[in-house]
């Protein structure tokens, strides 16, 4: 069997606004990446990165999906949504900026550091957005020495 | 420094004891806001906040906290000490402020 060609595709569905039990998805992606062995490191970084984009679609979305696509050579976690998307994605990109209303905020959420998180875990990240209709978020994080 | 002896000095409430609380502590953090604590907070520091609701264990973990403590003498919800349980993170209790609490915490790591 060749292992390096092993891919391992987990899904989950993601409910707008549903805190109970928000994170669980990333949880369970965070849960089998340190059983699988990855690196700590990778661990940490696609965890948040996952964490992030799940919380993405709870706060800002109406529902979704949350992947994550596992093989030896990479990691890439894949958030879509049904929701009002994104309008200005660099203006999003930036740190502080945040449109999540004040009952989000007062659990600690909208500090406008989701997406730079992100960012900061994944060696490539793409949004695509259509508004009024959704948001396709990609972060990949690569294995290094495969 | 052993978090069970910052729990003895800092006079810390366990809320759930079920959880391994001889592990290190090698600094702190204190943010109210999520996104803040997974960019910034250092791995094994304890994490200091006034938010009570269960997201902050999902955040716990993924931060690689050695364990939260709840300030101002605020109560976790139940949903939060559940999930805490099953991540085997500490929560600790405390009726000082987050900056008092703290304060001791920064004296006995630094002193
Ligand atoms: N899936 C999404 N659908 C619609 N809008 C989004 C989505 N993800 C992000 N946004 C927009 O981009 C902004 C910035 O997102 P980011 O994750 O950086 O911060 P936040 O979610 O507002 O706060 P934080 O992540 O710090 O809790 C959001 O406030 C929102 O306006
Ligand atoms: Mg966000």
């Amino acid at each position: 069997m060749d292992r390096a060609k092993e891919e391992l595709v987990l899904n989950f569905q993601v409910q707008g606004r549903d805190f109970q039990g928000a994170g669980v998805a990333a949880s369970q992606i965070r849960r089998v990446l340190k059983q699988v062995g990855f690196d700590p490191q990778v661990v940490r970084r696609a965890g948040i990165a996952a964490y992030e984009a799940e919380m993405n679609i709870v706060i800002h979305a109406y529902r979704g999906t949350l992947s994550a696509r596992i093989t030896a050579q990479e990691i890439e976690i894949v958030a879509e949504d049904e929701g009002p998307g994104i309008a200005d994605i660099e203006l999003a990109m930036q740190e502080g900026y945040s449109t999540a209303p004040p009952e989000v905020r007062e659990m600690g959420f909208g500090a406008g550091m989701g997406l730079p998180n992100i960012k900061r875990c994944a060696d490539g990240l793409e949004i695509a957005s259509e508004v009024g209709r959704g948001t396709t978020l990609r972060a990949r994080i690569v294995i290094k020495g495969t | 420094m052993k978090l069970i002896e910052i729990i003895r000095e800092l006079g810390l409430q366990v809320a759930n004891p079920d959880v391994d609380l001889d592990r290190e502590v090698c600094w702190g953090y204190c943010s109210d806001l999520l996104s803040d604590v997974m960019a910034h907070a250092p791995k094994d520091s304890l994490w200091f906040t006034i938010q009570v609701h269960e997201n902050v264990i999902a955040v716990a973990l993924l931060a690689e906290v050695a364990g939260v403590v709840i300030t101002g003498g605020r109560r976790p919800e139940a949903a939060t000490l559940n999930r805490a349980a099953a991540e085997r993170i500490p929560v600790l209790l405390t009726g000082e402020t987050t900056f008092v609490s703290a304060g001791r915490l920064y004296r006995l790591l630094t002193g």
